[in-house]
């Protein structure tokens, strides 16, 4: 039966499309349309230059005219066609939402990123040192857990608002709204990894390798890391959706992204005011685009999280 | 039973005296607070003296002292933005908040124990299955969304209800309340399901997990053989051991309804306190972020010590091995 994958010949390719996770990914018709999502949404924000019919930030392309024209009709006064229409100032729906997806993507990634950096570094430490390391990790984790971590991203904002000087701030935006994600997030893969750390630290490889006089350092690195991080890889997915959300959050209630630079929230956020004179379009197709961005990502974590368990096998 | 209390309570402490630097150190280290005080025209003597009445030349530990005691106090200082004390705007709003939690923390909890039980009970029938799907969706749509949703079927294309503010109050002793009026009552429902919902599908899930737990169990297969009716099993028998993680859960959500009644705010232009807080990060008004969080820590702290004095009441199992083990 494995003689395939045991030749010489076999390409790494071909080890992966055969591995456990393929195979229940290929079983999975949810995972596959959520991956299908993700991946459209995320080649769309990638290629957004090439792929959007207009640059909406370019003031020489706009023409206040084109204002409020309704999704794939021309407009009364200029006769142009938007696929998805036209906000108050003229720029196409549909290219807004390919740059703003570029920032809800850039900022959620980013976010999940230095979380996850911070998370797994500490909980690492905490798990595998021990002692005090561990005590100060774990409380300052439980302080920061009491309170909903939007709460703490909102906080962490407008304290770095006010320690950067005004002129620089909407420079800044992208920048401090990573950090306050990233910053509210860290707690959940450290909790996970020290978890899992304190069940490795205690297995023969591990007493193995302290016997052959190798580092606390590279035990902890090259060891116990490679060991725990499926839980970590779960953890980075949903977060992933939840970071995104939580950037549209803060850019909607106006502390996020500028509107020089809009999000997928910011866009939502200018959308609303027009929602009560009738141009729907202006709110639901950037809405739209969060919501399926969101949903898809939260059901592909929901399944790796049901795949890499081996629990539920 | 009474070490572990004490223990909690030592942990509350801390906690609180964590946030509290926390605030003390955004009033230190955000901006000068003297700069923010007087005026364009100051003189070298205006700061010094300045200063001095506020403490500032005195070492960093009596300094925190100090503002620990101010807080206690309810002192947070002057507004950058308004320049009226933090303690009178702050109670300005609180009831607008508070009315708006209380009303959509009783449409959580019994939206989502009944739609749990319902769910459970009929585990395979079609309108099960939808309110769980439809469920899955809540959990994905961000709060606001929620609103704006809301806003945009019952106010702009029914104009049944109001999409902004509270509507008429009546002033009773300080407290204004929504409750009395008509226009109050409708501002009242928008915002009240937009909170509740989201935290009414995780208590539905909760219900229904646990319920689909206890009625596997073997009692409740003795119950049956017994020829008990259906409807006293489900709500007698089983329903009773379904609460215990139902009210911790509950309690801990209090504190995010609190938190999340800021989204709600200012999609409904709601003027409670998380409108102001929000505000507050907008323009960098640091005593009100201050004062805000350290009243929402307090708020926290409280409910998680008594939801975890609850759980051990109304829990006998739990008091061998907490008291024993630690956690």
């Amino acid at each position: 039966m494995t003689t395939s994958s045991n030749s010489p010949n076999t390409s790494r390719l071909s080890r992966a499309w055969n591995s456990d996770l393929a195979w229940s990914f290929r079983q999975t018709p949810v995972a596959m349309v959520s991956a299908f999502v993700v991946s459209i949404l995320i080649l769309g924000a990638i290629l957004a230059p090439l792929l959007a019919p207009y640059n909406p930030f370019d003031p020489a392309t706009l023409n206040l005219m084109n204002g409020f024209t309704p999704p794939s009709q021309p407009n009364a006064f200029t006769g142009d066609v938007f696929v998805l229409g036209t906000d108050d100032q003229g720029r196409d729906v549909l290219s807004t939402i390919l740059y703003g997806m570029r920032i809800s993507l850039f900022v959620g990634f980013a976010a999940v990123f230095l979380a996850m950096l911070l998370g797994v570094t500490l909980g690492l430490m905490a798990g595998y040192i021990g002692g005090w390391v561990e005590t100060i990790i774990m409380r300052i984790a439980d302080i920061q857990l009491t309170f909903p971590s939007i709460l703490v991203a909102m906080l962490i904002f407008g304290i770095a608002k006010g320690v950067t000087p005004p002129e620089y701030r909407d420079q800044m935006a992208i920048w401090v709204l990573i950090l306050a994600i990233g910053l509210s997030d860290w707690v959940q893969f450290a909790r996970v990894v020290r978890g899992a750390t304190l069940v490795e630290k205690n297995k023969e490889y591990v007493q193995a390798a302290r016997l052959i006089g190798r580092s606390q350092f590279s035990i902890m690195l090259r060891h116990i890391l490679p060991n725990v991080l499926n839980p970590v890889l779960v953890i980075a997915t949903i977060s992933l959706a939840l970071a995104i959300i939580a950037e549209a959050t803060l850019s909607f209630l106006g502390v996020g992204a500028p509107p020089t630079k809009p999000s997928l929230g910011t866009l939502i956020r200018i959308g609303q005011e027009f929602m009560f004179s009738g141009e729907w379009w202006i709110l639901f197709f950037p809405a739209a685009t969060l919501l399926a961005l969101a949903l898809s990502i939260n059901l592909l974590g929901d399944w790796l999280r049901d795949a890499l368990n081996p629990r539920l096998r | 039973m009474l070490a572990y209390i004490i223990r909690r309570i030592i942990q509350s402490i801390i906690v609180l005296l964590a946030v509290g630097f926390v605030a003390f150190a955004m009033f230190n280290f955000v901006g000068d607070p003297v700069d923010n005080m007087l005026g364009q025209e100051r003189t070298q003597a205006d700061i010094e003296r300045l200063r001095e009445q506020l403490g500032l030349d005195k070492p960093f530990i009596v300094q925190y002292w100090h503002f620990l005691e101010q807080a206690a106090q309810g002192n947070f200082g002057l507004s950058y933005r308004q320049g009226r004390p933090v303690a009178d705007i702050i109670s300005e709003r609180l009831p607008a908040t508070l009315e708006l939690a209380f009303v959509s923390g009783l449409l959580a909890l019994f939206g989502g124990i009944a739609l749990g039980i319902f769910t459970a009970i009929r585990r395979r029938g079609i309108s099960a299955n939808v309110i769980m799907t439809l469920s899955l969706i809540g959990v994905s749509l961000p709060t606001f969304l929620i609103g704006v949703i809301l806003i945009y079927v019952f106010s702009v294309e029914l104009g049944w209800l109001p999409s902004f503010g509270r509507g008429e109050v009546v002033d009773i002793g300080g407290w204004s309340t929504g409750f009395l009026t008509v226009s109050g009552l409708k501002a009242m429902v928008l915002p009240a399901i937009t909170l509740g919902l989201y935290q009414m599908t995780l208590i539905m899930r909760l219900v229904r997990t646990e319920m689909l737990e206890v009625l596997r169990m073997d009692y409740i297969r003795f119950a049956r053989a017994r020829g008990l009716r259906e409807k006293s099993i489900n709500f007698r028998h089983a329903l009773k051991n379904t609460l215990v993680p139902v009210i911790t859960i509950t309690g801990l959500q209090l504190g995010s309804i609190i938190a999340f009644a800021i989204i709600t705010e200012t999609v409904f232009q709601w003027p409670g306190v998380g409108l102001l807080f929000i505000n507050a990060v907008q323009f960098v008004d640091i005593p009100i972020m201050a004062a805000y969080l350290m009243m929402i820590s307090v708020m926290f702290v409280g409910i998680n010590l008594i939801v975890d004095m609850l759980y051990f009441a109304i829990d006998p199992r739990l008091r061998v091995d907490r008291s024993s083990g630690g956690h």
